[in-house]
This record gives structure tokens, C-alpha cells and sequence, in this order.
């Protein structure tokens, strides 16, 4: 396995939002603009790197029956040292992402890639994985974000191009289901290649 | 008076799946079978119930105490993975089919975003209530999580009948499976919308 | 391969994994605290200046209890004497708490008002803090006026279609003036 193709699969192939459906929560929950989903996604990715770095440093001597539970500490411990860092210095962002911040430990995503690839990877395959599933995380979450705030209050990025409101469903809980399992079919169609 | 906001809020207006999103990964993948759906959502209740009190506990009477509020989630997810790991013993022994029947979802149950994130929620000094706002007392904190629970088991029973359903129907080939289920949830959390402004 | 997995290798492993983690986090924390206070102060402090008047020395925190509810409000003092206070007022609002900071003279007049935080919902409510018609009528608000919505007999211009939004406002704007109009008079005895 070439390393460019362990870096580029997180996009297409091993797409974590729409391929591997894992990471559901944030991925609905903080969507509701592009912005709020480009956050989440780096958010992630932040923790995503360095626990596949560390995971796959430590899995040698880790002993087997222990391993979930050292496993989730070490994500937990980069999540509160995240959550840290954006509560002093992206305060609005930490607002925003609220409660999803701390739940980035139980994001399917992080402790599914340590468990599939970082424990039986060396660093570099591992740090690249991370950069690829996380920036293929950050990429569909962003992209979901973009529909919705488009559908739902008629702006990109904050930029508005209508006066009032869009179709405010978009922005609330059904909005998210919906334009998930709509982009969820066009994925299908168009680009997962079986 | 609290007691029934509390429990009106946590099962329809703030349905901690339709509205709060968290639960969706089990919810999506347990809720194909009526019957594993709702063992599924006894063991989750059971797991967020008793993963809450000894957080809320751990939390009142050690970390903060001791200013160790920064070990709050390490501490509470290792809680709950001890909390699982026990629940799996035991069912094991009390009931194997059901042990067989919800295979690998039961251990990630430790990773479903509902129990740890009701576990945060209770704690959070704001949650605000009424007027005041304060933080849950013990006995808040507990109709909260088995209010929630019932919430989840609700929208997850209610789902399975309709995806069972669905399994009958002829769907399009880029819908069926996921997407359509999703379609499905969307349409069900905007009949929930209609709960709001209730309480 | 991984070590081995027998009861000293375990406990060891995960005691010494959670030993550092720790230690990583107390440390982080201790860095991080500082700069979390500022951006948090920073916050509370550019909520308060919206709604007082400029100029005046702002107070720290005081909490009184008025109407069976306590209030956290600050005062900003011009020459020794309290030229405004600023109160946060919570009420239940449609979709959950709504939260202001509402600046107050000791006359009673509303200098402005500004939202910290609020459940309400998106296009509807949520326009208590982006409409500009309904937040312009709050700076300024004089005492004279009925502090509760049209349909209620007051002076206040509800929200469209968002009456439980405008009402839920309006109270806490009423209770945080009736609040400083207490204390004002207590500061005068």
C-alpha cells in the first residue's frame, strides 16, 4: 500500500461519512453551516493525527486484553487538550461545537482507525491515515454544511445571497437526515466505483 | 412539577436522537429487526441510567472537590467502558440470546454518543431550568437519564417498525439501504418538530 | 506483537498510560488557564459594554435576590455614584432559557439590551437577536413605558409570529429593571 494511496483513500474509498458511516453524530449535529462543519471536521482531524501517531507508537507494548481502555484514554486525553486549546483561543468555535467537542472521544471515526490501521501501522502510514480519513471527514462534513446553510438560510460561509430566511427545516434536526441521505445516494451513484 | 418537564422535554421536544442527535450509529445499525431494536434500547437505558448516577457522584464528590474537573473525560469514558464491559458479563449469563442476538453493538455501547453525552449534560453547571440556572440535583440527574432513555428506545422502536416496512418495498438502487433509512429518520424527526414549544 | 497479557502487564500498561495522561493534561491545563479566564472575561465584558453606557467604572460580579430569583449584575460607577447597571436576566423562553444582559439606569430607563444566549427557534424566535426593528426598540426603552407586548397591553413590538419569544424577552427585561429599580432605592436608604 502505497503511502499516497494511504493518504488519498480517506477521501473516495474509505470515506468516513459516506462509505465507512461511522461519526454519524457531529457529522448531523454540526452541520447546520459550513462553517460549523469545516470546524468540526478540523476538530477532529486535530485529535484524529495525533492519536494515530501516539496509538501506533504505543501498540507494541500494549497488551492485548487492556487495549480499548488505554486506547480511549489516550483519545480522551488529546480530546481535553483540545477542548483546552479552543476554549482559550477559538472561544466561538468552542461555543458553537458545544457538547460535540468532548464527544469527538466517542467518534467512531477516531477509536475505529486506531483499532483498524494505527495498531498495525508504522507512524508514518499512521499520521498519513489520520491526515486522509480526517481531511475526508472535514471535506463531507463541510460539504453537508454547505447544502444546508444554502437550503436553510440562504448563504455560504456566512456570505448571503437572499434577503431572509431559506427553508429552515434544512437548518434544524430533519434537515440534516434529509440532505445526509440524499448526498448519501449521489455518492453512491456517482462515485463509489462498485 | 420539574419531574414531568423533565421527562415531557427528554422524550419529545429534546428526543435525544431525533433532535439532539446522538445515538445515531446505533440507531441506524440495530434498528433493522424490531425485536434486536428494542433489547438494544433496554441495555442502552440501563447502561445511560447507571453510567449517569456513578458520574454525577464521581463528578460531585471527587473531581470537583479536589479541582480535577480536567480529568472529566477521561474519567467519565472510562467509567462507562467499565460500565459496559459489566453489563456484557452479566447478560451473558442472564439472558445469551439476547447476548447473541445484539452480537458486537453491545460493546459499542461505550461508544454511543448518547450515554457519554447525557453523562456531560447533567453535570454541565448550565444546564438552566425554569428561571434558575442551576445544576441537576442527583435525583434530576436520574429521571433525566431515564427519561432520556425512554426517549431513545421510542424513536428507536418506532424507527424499526417503519424500516421493516420499508424492507418490503421496491427501492430505487442508490437509495436503498442507508439513504432511504435516513430519508425515513429526516421525515420522523419532522413530525417530532411539532413537539416543541410545549414545554 | 503486543506484550503480554497477564494481570501485571495489564495493570501496569493502563495504570501508567492513565499516569502520564494525566499529568500531559494537568499540565495543559495549567498553561491553558490563563489564557481561557481572559477570552472568557473578555466575553462577559464586551456583553456588558453593549448594553451601558460609556465611560463609568464597571464593577465586579454582585448577586442579590429579588422576586424569588437571584440576579448576577454589575454596576458601573461615573464619579463615585452608579450611573448603570448591568443584569442578566434569565426566563423560560419557547425552545428553552433565554438569557440577557440588560442595561438599566437607576431610573429605571433601559439603556439596551443584548442576548447571551437563548433555544429559540431558527427564522422565528431566533430573530431576537437580528431583527434590527425589535432590538432598536429596547435602547433607550424609557421608564414610563409598559415593559410587556402589544397583545398583552404593553409598549413593546413583538417578533412576527413569535409572541412566546417576545413575551419571554419582555419579562426578563421587565424583571431586570424591576430588579435595579429595587436596588437603586436600597443604595439610596
Amino acid at each position: 500500500m502505497s503511502k499516497w494511496s494511504t493518504l488519498t483513500d480517506g477521501f473516495v474509498k474509505n470515506n468516513p461519512t459516506f462509505v465507512l458511516v461511522l461519526g454519524m453524530c457531529p457529522t448531523l449535529a454540526t452541520t447546520t453551516s459550513a462553517m460549523n462543519g469545516l470546524e468540526m471536521g478540523l476538530a477532529t482531524l486535530f485529535v484524529l493525527v495525533l492519536s494515530n501517531i501516539v496509538i501506533s507508537l504505543l501498540a507494541p507494548l500494549v497488551p492485548d486484553k487492556v487495549h480499548i481502555p488505554v486506547y480511549i484514554v489516550v483519545i480522551a486525553t488529546f480530546v481535553t487538550v483540545l477542548q483546552f486549546i479552543m476554549q482559550a483561543y477559538t472561544p466561538d468555535a468552542y461555543k458553537t461545537l458545544g457538547l460535540f467537542i468532548p464527544l469527538i472521544v466517542v467518534n467512531c471515526i477516531v477509536l475505529g482507525r486506531a483499532e483498524a490501521f494505527a495498531n498495525k501501522h508504522g507512524v508514518l502510514e499512521s499520521l498519513l491515515d489520520g491526515i486522509g480519513v480526517g481531511l475526508g471527514f472535514t471535506v463531507s462534513l463541510t460539504v453537508i454544511g454547505i447544502v444546508r446553510e444554502i437550503l436553510g438560510s440562504g448563504s455560504v460561509f456566512g456570505w448571503k445571497f437572499i434577503s431572509g430566511d431559506g427553508i429552515l427545516a434544512f437548518v434544524m434536526a430533519p434537515g440534516a437526515f434529509l440532505v445526509l441521505g440524499y448526498l448519501m445516494v449521489l455518492f453512491n451513484k456517482y462515485l463509489k466505483k462498485s | 412539577m420539574e419531574y414531568i418537564i423533565i421527562i415531557v422535554s427528554a422524550i419529545f421536544v429534546n428526543n435525544i436522537v431525533l433532535s439532539q442527535f446522538l445515538g445515531i450509529c446505533p440507531f441506524l445499525g440495530v434498528s433493522n429487526k424490531l425485536s434486536t431494536a428494542t433489547g438494544m434500547s433496554g441495555a442502552v437505558c440501563f447502561v445511560i441510567t447507571l453510567a449517569t448516577l456513578v458520574t454525577y457522584l464521581l463528578n460531585q464528590y471527587l473531581l470537583v472537590p479536589f479541582g480535577l474537573e480536567f480529568l472529566q473525560t477521561i474519567a467519565f469514558i472510562l467509567v462507562i467502558a467499565a460500565l459496559v464491559q459489566m453489563v456484557e458479563i452479566v447478560l451473558k449469563k442472564i439472558s445469551p440470546s439476547l447476548y447473541q442476538a445484539l452480537g458486537i453493538f453491545l460493546p459499542l455501547i461505550t461508544t454511543n454518543c448518547a450515554v457519554l453525552g447525557v453523562a456531560i449534560t447533567v453535570v454541565t453547571k448550565d444546564f438552566t431550568f425554569g428561571a434558575e440556572s442551576h445544576m441537576l440535583n442527583l435525583g434530576q440527574a436520574i429521571v433525566y437519564a431515564v427519561a432520556t432513555s425512554i426517549g431513545y428506545g421510542l424513536a428507536m422502536v418506532l424507527f424499526a417498525g417503519l424500516r421493516e416496512h420499508l424492507a418490503l418495498n421496491e427501492v430505487p438502487k442508490s437509495f436503498r439501504g442507508l439513504p432511504i433509512a435516513l430519508i425515513t429518520v429526516g421525515i420522523l424527526a419532522l413530525a417530532f418538530l411539532g413537539f416543541s414549544g410545549i414545554v | 506483537m503486543a506484550a503480554k497479557s497477564n494481570l501485571k502487564n495489564m495493570a501496569l500498561c493502563l495504570s501508567l498510560v492513565c499516569l502520564i495522561c494525566s499529568a500531559v493534561l494537568a499540565l495543559v491545563y495549567a498553561v491553558t488557564a490563563e489564557p481561557i479566564k481572559a477570552a472568557e472575561q473578555k466575553a462577559l465584558v464586551e456583553s456588558i459594554n453593549q448594553v451601558l453606557p460609556d465611560g463609568g467604572e464597571l464593577s465586579d460580579v454582585a448577586t442579590a435576590e429579588f422576586g424569588g430569583q437571584k440576579f448576577d449584575y454589575y454596576v458601573s460607577t461615573a464619579d463615585g455614584v452608579p450611573a448603570a447597571y448591568a443584569v442578566k436576566s434569565t426566563t423560560v423562553g419557547f425552545g428553552g432559557p433565554l438569557t440577557l444582559m440588560v442595561g438599566v439606569l437607576p431610573d429605571g430607563t433601559v439603556y439596551n439590551t443584548s442576548v447571551l444566549s437563548h433555544s429559540e427557534t431558527p427564522g422565528l424566535g431566533a430573530k431576537c437577536n437580528t431583527d434590527e426593528k425589535f432590538m432598536s426598540q429596547w435602547k433607550g426603552l424609557g421608564a414610563d413605558k409598559v415593559i410587556k407586548v402589544t397583545k398583552d397591553g404593553g409598549d413593546i413590538d413583538a417578533i412576527t409570529a413569535s409572541t412566546i419569544t417576545s413575551r419571554a424577552y419582555s419579562l426578563a427585561v421587565s424583571n431586570a429593571v424591576a430588579f435595579v429599580k429595587s436596588i437603586a432605592k436600597a443604595g439610596e436608604e
